[in-house]
């Protein structure tokens, strides 16, 4: 099965390589990561500015850029259903095509402006931050790509999938935020601040803002809830449940694609 | 201002020459290890008013030193007077005593007295010029003093915590004292006055405090202009006192959970000008601070650049640029009897029709968000959340809840290079 699984896999990072979609995405946060950097004069306002990236523009890329991936591949993956090949192989092989492709797209496309302009003498660059966002970046574009093929394979109407990807996006980028500010408010007279930090926890594109922000000069903004979260996570096991809650919506969402798609009747 | 520190000096030079040469049989005495006069306590006692006493080189642990004559204390060759951790070592109590060239080295912490390096009781015309102060408890310190003379004095101690420090440089109910040209840091406050009035404090720079780099309490008609205040507690902290001009400073890296560059607690009548903001957690803070005028200042990549609390009235706001910061301005409320006119806010969305060089809508540097936050402390965990950012957007294009009374209808379009202005127009305005 594990070379069933590589083949798979090498042919769809191939074939997404050769795709025009990946290229420019990766030009597209490149551009974009270096337009903030060159053009701003401060690489902290940079970072943050990139961190709306990941914020916005990553998850949804991932979600479209995998389902359109997953339909288009469809006939694809039936030829080789056909084969005797393992179904679960043919699975993990496109997961892992896709999710690796699109995170060598989003580090490429941040980590070459930072280089260049470390390179090129234009400033200091703080690659602890740098770091902490490419982390977090890949990190957001391996769950939100196995929650795209999660989408994909549960849904064989491909504008229903659309659908509901973008109203994930928009759940996990607004909504919940909306519901934990309405919390924080109603909830004002209690002592909430534990709470709090577990339920941004709870969500990853919250999580990696939290992460992010707290590496750069804005965490003393944050207050006291500020100063918990990294008191928390400064810990081992703050840094710890923070990783495994992203490595967690990364890996539930992909097994039970799995699943599903091992009981599919294509 | 400078016409009044130009006329300070000279009249303290003035009443040194006076009393150098003025007692007819005026001497010159010398201590170093290997004279015939080896302690400053018998040199003290030898001479009389009028005379000079040069130390050479030397290190000298007398214990306290009290000296009650006016003489002129030299120092060559950068004697060292050492207070051992535990002794105040130089207690001053005569008139025109001027002390120039040492090393004063631990005067001892005491949470009794406060001792100083040099302390200067009841004196006049002092002058305190070109020493290096190291690891005191309090480096200089002025009781019940007046027409003092401190400068280029270089003061760094060890302050870890508020207890068991003392502050650079101490003013206790004193008046028309210049402090200028001073490097100090890392004391507990650098610079502290209390029951101050009618002092300057010019071109010093003052850095890594444990609490606040210069400390105003209860003081009157002082001002400081020309200072850099660095990554202190607070780089100046104005509290009680009335009338203080704040001019041509620079307030950098204050940074921290609770950090301010300039801290207001209830002053009056107060005027803060041409100073730049560089990145302060807040760069000011004000609390109940009334008739203050703040013109033409920088605030550039600060956290907030001013959280100005409801009790705060009459304030002016004028010609100042906003740059780069989270938050433009906090406040608790949405009254506000404070008035914004003509700043540069780089925030700001708006047109100009006329080409006049002002925005033709006006400007709410209150965020949605940040009155969100001084409510409900807790939201701050979505700082740069889209929600957030999608929320004040929404706000600025249909405005509900921004408090009306804070707004700028007169923004201007572009940055406002009032460096280069002669005089500030509020001059004449105002």
């Amino acid at each position: 099965m594990r070379g069933a699984v590589y083949k798979i896999f090498k042919y769809t990072l191939f074939d997404l390589l050769r795709s025009r979609w990946l290229g420019s995405y990766a030009i597209l946060v490149g551009l974009m990561t270096a337009g903030l950097l060159y053009l701003g004069d401060d690489p902290t306002q940079a970072a943050v500015s990139v961190l709306n990236l990941v914020i916005l523009v990553v998850p949804l890329v991932s979600l479209v850029l995998g389902l359109m991936y997953h339909y288009a591949n469809r006939d694809f993956a039936l030829l080789v259903l056909t084969q005797p090949v393992p179904r679960g192989s043919v699975y993990w092989g496109q997961l892992l095509g896709l999710g690796l492709s699109l995170t060598g797209a989003y580090l490429s496309g941040v980590a070459v402006p930072f280089a260049a302009y470390g390179a090129l003498g234009m400033g200091e660059v703080d690659w602890p931050t740098v770091g902490m966002l490419l982390f977090v970046g890949a990190m957001v574009t391996l769950v939100f790509s196995s929650l795209a093929l999660f989408v994909g394979v549960s849904n064989d109407e491909r504008v229903r999938a659309l659908g509901i990807a973008i109203a994930v996006w928009f759940v996990l980028t607004f909504v919940y935020d909306s519901l934990l500010l309405a919390f924080i408010i109603l909830a004002q007279a209690y002592p909430i601040d534990r709470w709090v930090i577990g339920i941004s926890m709870l969500n990853p594109v919250d999580l990696a803002r939290v992460l992010v922000l707290l590496h750069l000069d804005t965490a003393a903004l944050m207050g006291y809830t500020g100063a918990l979260f990294r008191k928390f996570l400064g810990t081992g096991l703050g840094t710890a449940t923070a990783v495994l809650a992203l490595v967690l919506w990364t890996v539930v969402p992909a097994v039970l694609a799995g699943r599903v798609f091992a009981r599919k009747d294509f | 201002m400078w016409s009044s520190l130009s006329a300070a000096f000279p009249r303290g030079l003035l009443v040194a020459l006076v009393l150098a040469l003025a007692p007819a049989g005026a001497k010159t005495l010398t201590v170093c290890p290997s004279c015939p006069v080896r302690t400053l306590k018998e040199a003290f006692a030898l001479a009389e008013d009028g005379d000079t006493v040069v130390v050479d080189g030397g290190h000298y642990a007398e214990g306290n030193l009290v000296l009650d004559k006016s003489i002129v204390l030299l120092g060559k060759n950068l004697p060292v007077l050492d207070g051992e951790g535990k002794y105040e070592i130089l207690t001053v109590k005569a008139d025109g005593v001027q002390i120039r060239g040492f090393e004063f080295r631990g005067s001892g912490v005491n949470f009794i007295k406060d001792q100083a390096a040099v302390k200067m009781v009841d004196a006049e015309h002092c002058v305190i010029e070109n020493n290096r102060f190291v690891n005191n408890f309090f480096a200089i310190y002025l009781e019940k003093s007046r027409h003092c003379m401190i400068r280029n004095n270089r003061i760094v101690s060890n302050a870890e915590n508020e207890n068991y420090s003392g502050n650079g440089i101490h003013l206790w109910n004193s008046f028309d004292v210049d402090i200028v040209g001073n490097y100090v840091a890392r004391h507990r406050d650098g610079i502290y006055l209390e029951f101050v009035r009618d002092s300057r404090i010019v071109n010093n720079v003052s850095e890594d405090h444990v609490r606040y780099g210069l400390h105003f309490m209860f003081s009157e008609d002082n001002l400081f202009r020309g200072n850099v205040f660095r990554r202190s507690g607070a780089g100046v902290a104005v509290m009680y006192s009335k009338r203080t001009r704040m001019e041509e400073n620079r307030f950098e890296y204050n940074w921290g959970g609770a950090s301010y560059g300039l801290l207001l607690k209830d002053i009056n009548d107060s005027d803060i000008r041409r100073n730049v903001f560089f990145k302060n957690t807040v760069g000011i803070y004000a609390d109940g601070s009334n008739r203050t005028s703040v013109y033409a200042n920088d605030f550039v990549q600060n956290g907030y650049a001013m959280r100005i609390f409801a009790n705060s009235m009459g304030m002016i706001f004028m010609y100042n640029n906003f740059l780069g910061n989270t938050f433009d301005v906090a406040t608790n409320s949405t009254e506000s009897y404070n008035s914004y006119l003509k700043n540069y806010w780089d925030k700001y969305e708006g047109y100009d029709l006329d080409k006049n060089g002002i925005g033709d809508v006006p400007y709410r540097p209150v965020s949605l968000f940040s009155l969100v936050v001084e409510n409900y402390p807790q939201a701050l965990v979505l700082l740069h959340s889209p929600l957030v950012q999608f929320m004040d957007r929404a706000e600025r294009i249909f405005p509900v809840f921004s408090p009306k009374a804070i707004e700028d209808d007169q923004p201007f379009m572009f940055r406002i290079l009032w460096s280069e202005w002669k005089n500030l127009p509020s001059d004449t305005e105002r």
